[in-house]
């Protein structure tokens, strides 16, 4: 792990449209093609929760316009049971995958990373124009499951077994479409790996001359950590998905017990664990969600170094508390199968890791805070969104603690303090990362300015509105209101409809607010003012190239690194900060 | 502008916590022998995660509001103690926090799990299936008959699968809707899932145990109160999932002896 | 001449329809033996159901009437009657009430619509368990239209609810138009048949069909009776 650059898997200038803009082997054109697909996603994502909202305030209403979407699953615009856990089934299932595992890591990730390493490509450019296309196959075969006369798979996102593994006798909903969830995750998954891999080969062997790995910026580290984790998660769900898929196609028990009967079928499978199923999935599932997050704080930590003009208290320790997680991740799995069956001993075994992972989360927050105490603060749109994620983590972190313990998960267990919980700590706060990231990086990406304004007013609508949409769901969880319902028809939880159409108004306002982002995004691409190499007065070797890099990003040339990229509150020719790739040697500090 | 960030945040936090200090709303009722133990440490960690959560936004709102536009001429300040003290903050604070919780919480999930059901507990036979809870009691005999898969025939009433024709211990159970228990006496329910994963939960019980296809599971509580109180499907199990649910009856020791006769003669 | 037989024959048919309409075979069905109990249905899971019934109801797997008669036997002809050239048009009704079927054993022609409604405050989910034709599983919550369905090929076909298990019923689908159900008095008619010989069958849904020939001469009623043998469980 010297820090000599090995040469990359050279490829010459794209000469035809396909290698320009369709099948490039540049990270950088890579990098957009995961952010768009995540666009997609997100938007998609998102509609579909405004859907499920709106049905579980108003569930015998039609939605004009729903029976378009699908005859069987919303007959005259009324949504039926099953399609209400369809599209929640997808709503996970994108969002999850699609946006949190591709946004934060592999987008900004592929863009920047060799950049930021001073490296011309990844070291396998065309792993990773293929880890993107294969994604790209994924995503189609998940899509394609809204369109089989079935519909789309009803099982959750986390498809546990026997549900998801029996077929249609379990009802509608789990025919062909949970058959391409299952193909559409074992595709995700190879892409992942493929990805992951070329990750961590290039931040080992292509980093350029001067770059050790601790003058590596806070992200680079999150992304170069996040692919080890997703290394060995993702080659755990992949077989796991076929084993799935052979239990449904090939006659294979290997998550169906004997003796099942369904629908008045008595099921031909005997031998299979439901629980082993569980085991496998969230042996990936918890690691999964350090995924969502780490490239996130990464993200956050590296614009709010930026946005401060001064150094973290110490970057080196949130260096090793990201490791610190990322090692714990593997340990805290059964977190989600406190009352599964499993062994009760086991659900006190697997609580203790899951309360220490509390320790480094925190002395990452305090961290941050105690860094932007006697700080000189610019407040931009990335700068808040940076800020908004540190609240949003703590607020999602905190109820962590009560879910940690096996005695209070008794209760809480299945409830929405459980949805409130997950998308605020890993959806929201992942979210605001990737917001964060856009502002910050859009100006290099494509050579255009955001309008700051809009950027400020879609943070505030967004920061006020999700708290409107999340912080509520703690409180029907508290009060005993089960989650995935598709509808509250019994005498406990009608009482509680009245915080659900707070919660659905929140949500329909908050996504209207997104639409915003959207604009700027695209009006931004194309008609904002010009911007600069280095708007932000960043040290990072990404704003030494001109906006937009160029295909070979340091025009064949290998940049010398000097500094880390902490250089800020010093006095230099250029203000108060250094250049990492500047030879100038920061005087006393300001 | 950072200053309008410290002040939203400071008012986000402290009206999320006004639900939470108003116990607007909060768990039900608990009717249980064991589950005291479970709301205590409920109620020591929101205690705990609330001052930690209030404590976190406040000091964020105030570092932003005090660092926000200060210029390149305002000197830049270190926190006192640097990462250390954040270090050795974490370690401490959080440490303590959750070995306390952690350690102190062990024994509320032990009187749940770690027990042995008495000896002489009431026995109960529950069984999950889409979309409804059917309940089995033994009968006169005590014994509950054979479950055969092959013959459930929901349309007939058969839920359990039994064979009166040719099983005599399965002649005299008795098989319901609704789950019907004494006062102050334990009952031992065994948990039989007869086609994908369901859970049984009874919020007021503090109790919740998923039943798994192949696995004998079981849970054992003791009622204190009476009264009628939902019991709730919470692993999803397929469209019906919403609609899954049965209703403990919580009745006097007299009641409920009335209530099995009446149950038994509608065998 | 010809003019005489035509006009014959016209006034025949204007004085006689019966003769140009076929025989009638009717009868009855009963029962030997004690037949199963049937059981009290448990609606408590079902409130807005459960309080529909000032006493609950029963199972109906089998229908007793006095005299020991036998409801709900589909009695209809299975072989001999010629091959009907198109279904009716008149769809046939399913109706979910009080989370109950009604009725409880529908009888449809190959290829006639059958319409499924839903009077109740509650989801329900139509599974019929076709073995022949295809089996579908539809959801129908309160306020959604009516599900239109039709089966091509000749079925008994046992329907279940999959959010109220004990919610069940029939559908037979014949190939005939020559069918009856029977009620309370346990009889059923089949008229309109012309001469012929044919195979009546009366199928109960616990215990199974139960055949009989029959041949018909010209336009007269014929007896056929059919006793099931009760089962005890």
């Amino acid at each position: 792990m010297s820090d000599a650059s090995a040469p990359a898997v050279h490829h010459g200038p794209p000469t035809t449209f396909l290698r320009k803009h369709v099948f490039s082997l540049d990270h950088k054109v890579i990098g957009k093609q995961y952010y768009a697909l995540a666009l997609v996603a997100v938007f998609m994502g998102m509609v579909l929760s405004w859907l499920m909202r709106i049905h579980l305030v108003w569930p015998n209403s039609p939605i004009p316009g729903l029976q378009f979407l699908s005859k069987v699953g919303a007959p005259g615009g009324v949504m039926t049971p099953e399609y209400y856990l369809s599209l929640l089934t997808m709503h996970g299932t994108l969002m999850v995958f699609f946006v949190l595992t591709n946004a934060p890591f592999a987008a900004f990730g592929n863009y920047f990373l060799p950049i930021q390493i001073g490296a011309e490509d990844m070291a396998f450019p065309r792993f990773n124009m293929m880890s993107f296309w294969t994604t790209f196959v994924a995503f189609c075969l998940l899509v394609l499951a809204f369109f089989v006369p079935d519909g789309p798979p009803i099982s959750g996102w986390t498809a546990y077994a026997p549900l998801s593994a029996v077929g249609s006798d379990a009802g509608p909903g789990l025919g062909m479409g949970q058959t391409l969830w299952g193909l559409s995750i074992f595709v995700f998954c190879i892409a992942s790996l493929l990805g992951s891999l070329n990750f961590i080969a290039t931040t080992l062997d292509l980093r350029t001359k001067g770059m050790t790995l601790s003058r590596m910026p806070m992200c680079t580290w999150a992304w170069f950590i996040t692919s080890c984790i997703a290394l060995l998660a993702f080659a755990v769900l992949l077989p796991a998905t076929l084993l799935l898929i052979l239990d449904r196609v090939a006659g294979t028990s290997f998550f169906i017990p004997a003796g099942l009967v369904i629908s008045d079928k008595l099921e031909p499978h005997q031998g299979g664990s439901p629980l082993l199923w569980q085991h496998l999935f969230w042996f990936f599932g918890h690691p999964e969600v350090y995924i969502a997050i780490l490239p996130a704080m990464g993200i956050v930590s590296h614009i709010l170094i930026n946005s401060l003009r001064r150094p973290l208290l110490s970057a080196k320790v949130l260096i090793y508390c990201m490791m610190t997680i990322g090692f714990l991740s593997y340990m805290v799995w059964g977190h989600h199968m406190f009352v599964s069956g499993m062994n009760p001993f086991s659900s006190l075994v697997f609580s203790f890791p899951t309360l220490l992972i509390t320790i480094p989360a925190t002395i990452m927050t305090l961290i941050w805070l105690g860094s932007i105490y006697g700080s000189r603060l610019r407040i931009t749109a990335a700068s808040l969104f940076a800020l908004g994620f540190i609240s949003m983590f703590v607020s999602g972190g905190v109820s962590g603690f009560f879910l940690a313990q096996p005695s209070i998960d008794i209760y809480l267990h299945a409830t929405y303090f459980v949805v409130g919980h997950f998308h605020m700590v890993m959806g929201v706060a992942a979210i605001f990362g990737v917001f964060a990231g856009t502002y910050f990086w859009f100006p290099k990406m494509t050579g255009h300015m955001m309008s700051e304004s809009l950027g400020k007013l879609h943070f505030w609508l967004t920061f006020i509105g999700t708290y409107c949409i999340f912080m509520p769901f703690h409180y029907l969880g508290l009060a005993g209101n089960v989650r995935r319902y598709s509808a509250f028809t019994d005498d406990f939880l009608v009482p509680l409809v009245p915080v659900h159409k707070f919660i659905t108004y929140a949500a329909l306002f908050t996504g209207a607010a997104q639409l915003i982002f959207l604009y700027n995004l695209i009006h931004s691409r194309f008609w904002g003012a010009p911007a600069p190499a280095n708007p932000w007065e960043c040290t990072s070797l990404e704003w030494t190239m001109p906006s937009p890099p160029p295909w070979d990003n340091f025009g064949g040339k290998h940049p010398v690194v000097y500094h880390d990229p902490y250089q800020y509150g010093v006095k230099s020719s250029t203000g108060d900060y250094i250049m990492q790739d500047s030879p100038e040697e920061a005087k006393v500090s300001a | 502008m950072g200053k309008l960030f410290a002040v939203v945040l400071v008012v986000i936090a402290l009206a999320s916590a006004v639900p939470i200090v108003m116990h607007t709303w909060a768990p039900p009722v608990d009717i249980s022998t064991h589950g005291h133990a479970i709301d205590e440490q409920l109620n020591d960690t929101m205690v705990e995660a609330g001052l930690s959560f209030l404590a976190a936004q406040i000091l964020l709102a105030f570092f932003v509001f005090k660092s926000a536009g200060r210029t390149s001429s305002d000197e830049i300040r270190t926190f006192p103690g640097g990462a250390r003290v954040m270090v050795i903050a974490a370690l401490v604070l959080v440490g303590t926090e959750i070995l306390a919780l952690g350690v102190l919480g062990q024994k509320a999930w032990a009187n749940v799990y770690f027990k042995p059901a008495a000896p002489d507990a009431l026995q109960v036979q529950a069984q999950a299936g889409q979309f409804a809870f059917y309940f089995r009691y033994a009968g006169a005999d005590g014994k509950f008959g054979t479950i055969h898969p092959d013959k459930i025939d929901e349309g007939n009433s058969n839920f359990f699968g039994l064979d009166p024709a040719n099983d005599v211990d399965s002649r005299d159970d008795i098989v319901t809707g609704e789950l019907a228990i004494p006062t102050n006496r334990e009952v031992h329910l065994m948990m039989h899932a007869k086609d994908v994963g369901h859970s049984f939960y009874v919020r007021e019980l503090r109790i919740q145990q998923d039943f798994v296809p192949g696995l004998d599971l079981s849970v054992h509580f003791t009622a204190t109160k009476p009264g009628k109180y939902e019991i709730v499907c919470t692993q999803l199990c397929g469209l019906g999932h919403y609609n899954m649910k049965a209703y403990l009856n919580v009745l006097s020791p007299e009641d409920f002896d009335q209530w099995l006769k009446q149950k038994a003669s509608e065998q | 001449m010809q003019t005489k037989q035509i006009f014959t024959g016209l006034v025949l048919s204007l004085v006689c329809p019966a003769l140009t309409f076929g025989g009638t075979v009717s009868g009855k069905v009963t029962y030997t033996g004690t037949p199963a109990k049937q059981k009290t249905i448990d609606m408590s899971k079902e409130p807005s159901c459960q309080k529909q019934y000032t006493t609950p109801p029963t199972t109906e797997t089998v229908v007793t009437g006095p005299g020991n008669v036998l409801e709900n036997v589909v009695v209809y002809v299975s072989a001999g009657a010629p091959d009907e050239k198109s279904a009716p048009t008149q769809a046939v009704t399913f109706t979910q009430k009080g989370c109950r079927y009604l009725p409880h054993v529908l009888v449809m022609e190959t290829g006639q619509e059958l319409k499924v409604l839903n009077d109740d405050q509650t989801s329900h989910n139509i599974h019929p368990l076709a073995k022949i034709n295809r089996e579908w599983n539809k959801s129908q919550p309160p306020g959604s239209p009516p599900i239109v369905d039709k089966f091509d090929k000749e079925e008994f076909i046992s329907v279940k609810c999959n959010i109220h298990p004990w919610m069940h019923g029939y559908f037979a689908v014949l190939k005939t138009s020559h069918y009856s159900v029977t009620g309370d008095s346990g009889t059923f008619s089949l008229p309109n048949l012309p001469p012929g010989k044919y195979t009546i069958t009366a199928w109960q849904e616990d215990y199974g069909p139960m055949t009989q020939d029959v041949t018909i001469t010209g336009n007269e009623t014929k007896n056929v009776d059919f006793t099931f043998k009760a089962k005890p469980y």
